[in-house]
């Protein structure tokens, strides 16, 4: 008899403020994937002035928002989630930043005369630029441990150009789009079991074996998960391909 | 090529080469070569009015809001000169305008009626110098062209602030990033909504706006209606919701063929069943009445104008197809998606959908509003979806994880295909689409092109 289905339990850091770019639909890829297995899914939120519980949760999840919400969060998370974002990261829970969420878990984000901290779980600074935003479809080539060469695609709208720091890797190598600042061709940062990326659209919708990846990291499964049919989601996959221009 | 007659004439030969060569509906290039000529053309013409202009603005509601109010002041003896057709940028206005001129000082009309796109009100509004301007809503649409809505309220904030004193400020007391634009100003007319019993329990997912403009807390709703919109106050600042003067109450939805109201003024109160289904459309009813009154209508104009409003193009449009009737839904963002798929849900008997989602530029090319919209709404509703256009599958995905059966859904990129599809399994000879922005254009061509409907030019004109 095959062993209990564990339960995945995400932590969604300002679902009321973060969720911009329908941050929503990543977080219901991940519970309808999990529930169409048998896999337990809980979901709880850390809003402003909540405590974060390092222990509670095996993926912790920040979206983008707008300017002044970012700002609003970028404090609080810096005053009041640090520690407990850094403990859960370094017990080994995932850790996924999207867009503004990707910016905050760097060192900092220089917006003109301000500068907004950020956690320094990932080695990059992000830099609002005069230039134009980064907006368009994107498409970057990932080699993750368990599934080695994939293509993640999604739709970027960025103001800030992030640039890594000297360890820093990228999530992946930028196949068409603007990625990371428009220049070196790199998109994102995974430093291990955190990751950040400027890929939404959502993102879990139009990649759906990410999707299954994150579930299988965060739950530290051995055996492969079931087999779903995912002809609807391989058919949007390739049209997102398509819109990035591959 | 000095005066400006001859530059009409020379831009008006443009849009007569668009429409033979099959360029489109040619709506908005006349207008772009007459700027291009005389960049102070808005103004020369408009000043032509004898009774000046009127501006409505919005992220949902314009095409709508402009079509009730033309219909109240065409009742109510004006002539207008309206860019009814929907093109609102600048050139939209302006091919209207060469439309109507004529002589060196003439127009076919006597008040202009201009729906004007969001990032246009600042320019279009400089020049035309409005007698009245309707600010109707702000709602989360198209990042990747509009930018944050923050961004707009504060461009608005500096078109009100420069709107001349005498021009007449028409506001949603709902929204509260519009009812906070009069904050400063005293020619204000406020509308609204006062009925508790319509409030929504929770705020949608998409909200934005949610935070006091004044202190940053968070508002406390009394009542939520329609996204952001709702009763609401700040208890850290005391900042309340203006009290309308303008306002439906008594609201009795009807699926999605009609709604009934009181219509409450400060000229009386009246009844008003309104031939345009939706809370959604009861907004832009009293929006239009508001504008209207501050026009000079009467409450009698305004309820029979309201009361003969007939659907703007693809808004709750109705065709026939041989023995099925299609009914045509235009979807853009979260909130208005929100509000056709409630509107939908109270349709009796399941419903045979066409949903067609592209992703051009005037759609949005970042198709992730899909997942803000609450299509967990239409679940238990539905027969089958076709889903068609560019990203036909995306869409099919966001309704599979909303909990439709992956049977219902068929994914039909082809558009003349997945017509022909979805009108041959109207089991009860209906169909109900949804199409995006140029999703609607191109059904409406593909209609148009089997003698269902007019082209929307010919329409239009």
């Amino acid at each position: 008899m095959a062993a209990e289905l564990p339960t995945l339990r995400v932590c969604a850091l300002y679902p009321t403020l973060m969720n911009i770019y329908a941050d929503r639909g990543n977080l219901l890829m991940l519970e309808r994937r999990c529930e169409w297995r048998g896999i337990g899914f809980e979901l709880t939120g850390a809003g402003i002035g909540q405590a974060l519980d390092p222990d509670a949760a095996d993926l912790y999840y920040m979206g983008g928002g707008q300017d002044r919400d970012q700002m609003l969060c970028a404090t609080d998370l810096y005053e009041h989630k640090r520690l407990a974002l850094g403990a859960a990261a370094e017990r080994g829970a995932l850790v996924l930043g999207v867009c503004g969420g990707y910016q905050l878990l760097g060192h900092s984000y220089e917006l003109g005369n301000q500068t907004l901290p950020g956690v320094g779980l990932l080695d990059a600074n992000t830099v609002r630029s005069d230039g134009p935003r980064l907006i368009g479809n994107v498409a970057i080539e990932v080699d993750l441990p368990g599934v080695g060469t994939r293509t993640l695609a999604g739709f970027e709208n960025h103001g800030g150009r992030t640039h890594l720091g000297p360890d820093a890797e990228p999530l992946g190598r930028v196949l068409k789009g603007h990625g990371n600042n428009g220049r070196d061709g790199r998109e994102g940062v995974r430093c291990g079991n955190v990751i950040g990326t400027y890929l939404h659209g959502p993102l879990l919708p139009k990649n759906a074996w990410f999707a299954d990846w994150l579930i299988t990291t965060a739950l530290e499964l051995s055996e492969p998960l079931a087999q779903l049919d995912d002809t609807l989601e391989q058919l949007a996959h390739a049209d997102a391909c398509k819109a990035a221009g591959l | 090529m000095s005066s400006l007659r001859a530059k009409l004439a020379a831009a008006r030969a443009v849009g007569s080469v668009a429409r033979v060569s099959g360029r489109g509906g040619g709506t908005s290039l006349p207008g772009k070569v007459l700027l291009r000529l005389d960049p102070h053309a808005l103004t020369r013409l408009t000043s032509r009015l004898p009774n000046g202009s009127a501006v409505i603005s919005a992220t949902n509601g314009k095409t709508t809001t402009a079509a009730m109010s033309a219909t109240v002041l065409e009742r109510a003896g004006h002539r207008l000169v309206h860019n009814r057709a929907g093109a609102n940028m600048a050139g939209g206005i302006a091919s209207t305008l060469l439309a109507a001129a004529h002589g060196s000082k003439g127009m076919r009309g006597d008040l202009g009626l201009f729906e004007v796109d969001e990032l246009w009100v600042a320019q279009i509004t400089e020049q035309v110098q409005p007698r009245a301007l309707l600010l109707a809503n702000l709602f989360r649409d198209q990042l990747d062209r509009y930018g944050e809505l923050e961004t707009i309220a504060e461009r608005w904030s500096e078109v009100v602030a420069r709107l001349s004193e005498s021009s007449r400020l028409v506001l949603n007391a709902d929204d509260p990033l519009i009812a906070d634009l009069g904050r400063e100003r005293a020619n204000v007319t406020y509308f609204g909504v006062e009925d508790h019993s319509l409030a929504v329990a929770q705020m949608q997912h998409a909200s934005d706006s949610k935070h006091c403009r004044r202190c940053g807390a968070p508002y406390v709703y009394d009542a939520i209606y329609l996204g952001h919109l709702g009763d609401y106050h700040c208890e850290v600042c005391g900042q309340q919701r203006p009290k309308p003067s303008v306002y439906a109450e008594q609201i009795t939805l009807h699926g999605t063929s009609r709604a009934t109201f009181m219509l409450t003024t400060p000229l009386g109160s009246r009844a008003v069943l309104l031939p345009l289904p939706g809370l959604y459309n009861v907004y832009n009813a009293v929006a239009a009445a508001a504008l209207c009154f501050a026009l000079g209508a009467t409450l009698d104009q305004v309820v029979n104008g309201l009361q003969g409003a007939t659907a703007a193009f693809g808004r709750a449009e109705e065709v026939t197809v041989g023995d099925a009737s299609l009914k045509l839904l235009l979807m853009k963002n979260p909130a208005g998606a929100n509000e056709l798929l409630r509107t939908l849900a109270l349709e009796a008997g399941e419903l045979d959908v066409l949903a067609i989602l592209n992703d051009q530029i005037a759609d949005g090319r970042d198709v992730s509003w899909v997942w803000d919209a609450d299509f967990e709404l239409l679940v238990s509703h539905v027969r089958t979806i076709v889903c068609s256009g560019t990203r036909a599958a995306e869409l099919a995905v966001r309704l599979k994880y909303a909990g439709v059966e992956p049977s219902r859904l068929l994914v039909i990129p082809d558009l003349s295909q997945a017509l022909d599809r979805a009108l041959e399994g109207a089991r009860d000879g209906r169909v109900f689409a949804l199409p995006t922005y140029t999703a609607l254009l191109a059904l409406r061509e593909e209609l148009a092109s089997r003698g269902h409907v007019s082209r929307y030019w010919e329409a239009a004109a």
